[in-house]
């Protein structure tokens, strides 16, 4: 196992990456069911429509009812080696992203892996096709909370994804406004 | 009123406090080891949900009793400490008024306390937790914190209503009294079986109004105890699952429950076996310590006191949308 997050066992078998979501007790069977076939299958299928949007990401071997077989991106987190200059090289591809129509659905430095020069973006069980503002909206701001939250300097890094946010989608100033309506929105009615 | 400043030379330190944010209006005397003196006045709204205005007319007509009861036993205090917010203008504005004037008639200094942050600090007091990732779960206000950098960080929240307003509105367009949530949890017992409803997480972020929504429609198809039943297992485990990704997330070993949903068995449970699975300890405070008290708001003056974080009146002015991560934590 190289990596446990909150819902997959991650594992390294002969160069391949498998990826198990385990079941969940403290949820009804029900749920639990739904919701890991369901993520499972979106994974698979996203993540591979996200490369033919441009977005660097591993390819999928295989896939069965709550795993998925997958490329091994060797390379560090983005949580662990984040720079202003590699922030712009994130908000390029979500800009890339929103472009073609998908959300990610979970934007974290943990789920962007620097690999030599090249960074890719994993972890789609929470992606899907929207090209709404309000979806665009809540993904980007997402991505900014865990800036807030985890990383020093936030203001110089959201200054910089947005500066690469706006490279790579036209409707990048109506998303990002919408932003700080939903930063806004989260306090106090 | 009357007061009794207490003598320079004192050993032990006591504080007044005075929680008013939304529907309970509560003050509370506090010393190091316990809880000194405390009352309450609950705001009950007569239909729908809490009417800001009359929230703050039914403080401004209780706050006089309500300060005069737990000052009556003749403990000496220290400081005088007010929710600041986040919270319904008109309602910390009341209870500010009345901090203020504690204040100056009796020259005591004066402590505005982030609401938020009182629920943690007041758990860390009243339970072994040391350093948890908090669920946060009360009417307004649904979020998940921990303390990073000198700093309660928010991780996740809602992102429109809080758990306590979808459960209130739920249950008041099925006519159960306010507020909502233990007249669900009783219905939900007797449930048999699950109807789905949409679950909505993004990354450590969710959304509980369309679920309310969907909640109601799904009326015509079942009945009132399933849709409660289901309802509840769909709102926690939306919950659990974002306190799981933060405790993932920072590595912490804890996990705390604070806000009055906090009240709620079913919660409790399903966080419980989360974290029994993860390997980490849960921590719930006992329940009069869990909704909004005075308790808390004179737990956290205390520890501000000693750290010298007191404010001038003239800077004293509520702060609707205190957030948590805007308030310096001097005291960890
Ligand atoms: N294809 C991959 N190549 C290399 N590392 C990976 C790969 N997939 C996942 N990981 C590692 O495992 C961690 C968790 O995987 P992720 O898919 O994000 O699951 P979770 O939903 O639990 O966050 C990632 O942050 C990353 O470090
Ligand atoms: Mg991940």
């Amino acid at each position: 196992m190289i990596a446990g997050g909150a819902e997959a066992i991650i594992e390294l078998r002969e160069g391949k990456i498998i990826k198990k979501r385990v079941q969940k007790r403290y949820r009804l069977a029900e749920i639990d069911e739904r919701l890991r076939a369901e993520r499972t299958r979106a994974e698979a299928r996203l993540t591979s429509e996200a490369r033919r949007l441009g977005v660097p990401t591993p390819i999928i071997y295989d896939v069965g009812e709550h795993e998925i077989i997958m490329q091994h991106i060797e390379g560090l987190q983005l949580k662990n080696v984040l720079t202003p200059a590699l922030s712009e090289r994130a908000g390029e591809l979500v800009g890339r992203l929103h472009s073609g129509g998908m959300v990610h659905g979970d934007l974290t430095t943990s789920n962007f892996i620097l690999s030599g020069d090249k960074l890719y973006m994993i972890d789609f069980g929470l992606a899907y096709f929207d090209s709404s503002v309000e979806a665009q909206g809540v993904d980007v701001h997402v991505l900014f909370q865990t800036y807030e939250s985890t990383h020093e300097g936030f203001e110089e890094l959201i200054r910089r994804f947005s500066a690469g946010y706006r490279r790579r989608f036209k409707n990048a100033g109506a998303v990002l406004q919408r932003v700080k309506e939903i930063e806004a929105r989260g306090r106090y009615a | 009123m009357y007061f009794t400043s207490r003598d320079v030379d004192s050993r032990v330190t006591s504080v007044l406090g005075i929680e008013g944010t939304a529907w309970n209006l509560s003050a509370a005397i506090v010393d190091e080891n316990d809880v000194l003196a405390e009352a309450t006045a609950t705001y009950m709204p007569a239909s729908g949900g809490i009417h800001p205005r009359e929230a703050a007319q039914h403080h401004a007509n209780h706050i006089t009793g309500v300060i005069k009861k737990v000052l009556s036993r003749g403990i000496g205090i220290d400081a005088v400490a007010f929710s600041r917010g986040p919270g319904l203008g008109p309602c910390l504005r009341t209870v500010a008024t009345a901090a203020r004037a504690i204040s100056l008639s009796s020259g005591v200094p004066l402590i505005g306390v982030n609401h938020c942050i009182a629920h943690i600090e007041v758990g860390r007091w009243k339970t072994q937790a040391v350093d948890p990732v908090t669920l946060y779960v009360s009417g307004a206000n649904s979020q998940v914190l921990a303390f990073r950098a000198g700093r309660y960080r928010v991780f996740g929240e809602t992102l429109d209503i809080g758990i306590g307003n979808a459960l209130d509105k739920f249950a008041r367009s099925v006519h159960l009294p306010h507020p909502g949530g233990p007249g669900i949890e009783e219905l939900a017992l007797k449930a048999s079986r699950y109807i789905p409803l949409p679950y909505v997480v993004k990354g450590m972020d969710f959304s509980f109004s369309g679920l309310t929504t969907a909640a109601e429609s799904s009326l015509c198809k079942a009945s009132l105890e399933d849709v409660c039943f289901s309802l509840q297992e769909t709102a926690f485990a939306m919950l659990v699952e974002v306190t799981e990704r933060a405790v993932a997330h920072t590595g912490k070993g804890e996990v705390l429950l604070a806000g009055g949903v906090g009240a709620n068995m079913r919660l409790r449970e399903m966080l419980s076996i989360m974290c029994e699975d993860r390997g980490v300890r849960f921590y719930v405070p006992e329940k009069k310590f869990m909704g909004d008290n005075g308790a808390m708001i004179a737990h956290l003056g205390l520890l501000m006191l000693e750290r010298g974080n007191t404010i001038a009146v003239e800077d004293s002015a509520v702060l609707p949308d205190f957030r948590p991560d805007d308030a310096e934590v001097t005291w960890r």
